[in-house]
């Protein structure tokens, strides 16, 4: 109870309540909707990208607490990171959610290292990876665009 | 009230082995019944006792072992006629559960009768698996898919289901107790009214069995379906009860082993029923636990249990109403059971992991029913749902964690 009391406390209480980048995007580069059949959680990420960087990033929908405190954690971690850097970004972040070994090219985790603490609830852990998982959709679907352009 | 008076919930907790565990060190607040409910000892010994005893496949052999096998689990069929007073065994058969009973009348009855055009009626507080059937079928078949629907409390719209009934309907499929919004459906009345046009119905009573007392003969149901699971017996076994005559003119479900008289490669002759729906080595210890928890359930008294079970519901209504923020999902005036509540400040599912850190099992999301979802505009909800062994001191104990959870988010 202490330690879900701790996970919530630092990361619902902020992001949860006041959402980061949490709006609709005009003409996005990139877009993709995720949905977590089980629990409801509907997300969509909107994504502008310029020279292989992530200019802007942003996230609407529904989704419980910790679905979207990373969504909100993740537009801000994802700003200015470029595509390589992000998928990076994205395999560490998963990575420490579900595997008990250290990630061998550990990337920093920055401020999102307070999600780690999602591991200890195996059913939650698809809440806090939704949004990575949907942002990495959009942007192969960008990807997709560029090859096949 | 005297009944409640007498009622030894103390004892029958003793009777459920499972109930004394504890959950992340508090004890085990067991309100997902409505999903699954758990085992007496009475259940777990038939099943242990088959296993240790008797065990072998039934209606094959001429040994011991097999003619006791097949004894037992033959018994288990009366004890459900009895249960449901069906006018005669053979109108009972064993299937994997309510979906699986569902997707037999779908394919059986309603899939060679259909015409384009032709409409099955349902309504808008189904489970998903009295809904999917019928869109496969009507895929199948060109029939159209038609849905009464749903008041803002939760209950039928009882004149646009009359108006409904139309001169395609060929069959009303209604669920007796709704899962999601624990509304308890005027099926009598429904059956007369389709009657009336001479249409038949399937009562889909999965949530109805645990906690009414069931007579599909007053009903005059032509099916009715529901699950082992729900009323305290194993995973994996269910009934569909269907009025003989109509089950004689459907053909087989599945082919196999048992659903025969003969067979040769010009010809196979059916088995008469049931057994002409039972293809295959059935579900033998779950039909026989099956068996010992509709003994164990009519031992406590299916009167008795919903008296419980009200109180606790009318309880649990007037200490969920008092916390500021939360809002039932489904006031309907008849209710089981059951509560689906969301809260202003949490999403269900947030409030599914704070309860468990307490101890409380609920569900938490869609329930399986994702209309009912859509029709009140919510994603998701959590629901308590009770059981002949649950207390009032356990309803106490869910609102004081949805309490502290609320405050956690305030
Ligand atoms: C009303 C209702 N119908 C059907 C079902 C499906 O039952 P089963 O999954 O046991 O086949 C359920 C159980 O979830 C239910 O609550």
């Amino acid at each position: 109870m202490e330690n879900l009391r701790e996970l919530y406390q630092q990361v619902i209480l902020d992001h949860n309540k006041n959402p980061r980048n949490f709006r609709k995007m005009e003409h996005p580069d990139g877009f993709a909707h995720g949905n977590n059949p089980l629990c409801g959680d509907q997300i969509d990420i909107y994504l502008k990208l310029k020279d292989g960087v992530v200019e802007d990033v942003s996230f609407d929908g529904n989704g419980c607490a910790i679905c979207t405190s990373s969504a909100s954690m993740m537009t801000v971690a994802l700003k200015g990171k470029t595509e390589a850097e992000a998928k990076a970004l994205f395999d560490s972040f998963h990575h420490a959610l579900t595997e008990d070994t250290a990630y061998p090219d550990d990337i920093p985790l920055g401020k999102l290292e307070v999600l780690k603490g999602v591991k200890d609830y195996p059913v939650r852990v698809k809440c806090a990876t939704l949004a990575w998982h949907t942002f990495d959709a959009a942007l192969r679907k960008f990807q997709g665009d560029i090859s096949t352009e | 009230m005297s009944n409640v008076a007498q009622y030894d919930v103390v004892s029958i907790r003793n009777d459920f082995p499972i109930l004394s565990r504890e959950v992340h060190g508090r004890p085990l607040v067991y309100l997902d019944n409505a999903a699954s409910s758990q085992r007496p000892r009475q259940v777990i010994d038939a099943v242990r006792g088959l296993y240790e005893h008797s065990y072998s496949n039934v209606h094959r052999g001429v040994h011991q072992l097999s003619q006791e096998s097949s004894r037992l689990y033959e018994d288990a069929r009366v004890a459900v006629r009895g249960f449901i007073n069906a006018s005669c065994v053979h109108e009972v058969v064993f299937t994997r559960g309510t979906t699986e009973s569902i997707n037999l009348v779908a394919q059986s009855y309603a899939r060679p009768l259909l015409k384009a055009g032709d409409e099955i009626l349902i309504t808008h507080m189904e489970h998903h698996s009295n809904i999917v059937p019928w869109q496969m079928v009507c895929q199948q078949t060109g029939a159209v898919l038609k849905v009464v629907p749903i008041s803002d409390a939760g209950e039928l719209e009882m004149g646009r289901f009359n108006e409904m009934l139309s001169d395609r309907t060929r069959l009303v499929s209604v669920v007796h107790v709704s899962n999601a919004l624990g509304t308890v459906n005027p099926v009598k009345t429904i059956i007369d009214a389709a009657h009336a046009k001479g249409i038949p119905v399937l009562v889909d009573g999965a949530q109805a069995v645990p906690h009414i007392g069931v007579d599909v003969q007053e009903l005059n149901a032509d099916f009715y379906v529901f699950s082992g699971h729900k009323l305290y017996g194993p995973t994996g076994v269910g009934v569909l009860y269907g009025k003989e005559k109509l089950l004689n003119a459907m053909p087989p479900y599945q082919g196999g082993g048992d659903m025969i008289l003969s067979v040769s490669f010009e010809k196979t002759e059916y088995n008469t029923l049931p057994y002409k729906f039972e293809a295959g080595t059935p579900n033998i210890a779950g039909v026989i636990g099956l068996g010992a928890a509709i003994e164990y359930v009519r031992k406590i008294g299916l009167g008795a249990i919903a008296a419980h079970e009200h109180g606790l519901l009318e309880y649990a209504t007037k200490q969920l109403k008092q916390i500021e923020g939360l809002r039932i999902i489904g006031e309907a005036g008849q209710k089981a059971g059951l509560i689906s509540f969301v809260l202003d400040a949490v999403h269900p599912h947030d409030i599914g992991t704070f309860l468990d850190a307490d101890g409380v099992a609920v569900r938490t999301g869609h329930h399986c029913a994702q209309p009912v979802m859509d029709r009140y505009g919510v994603p998701a909800t959590a629901r308590a749902s009770f059981a002949m062994y649950n207390t009032f001191k356990e309803i106490d104990v869910l609102a004081e964690a949805i309490v502290k959870t609320i405050e956690m988010f305030g």
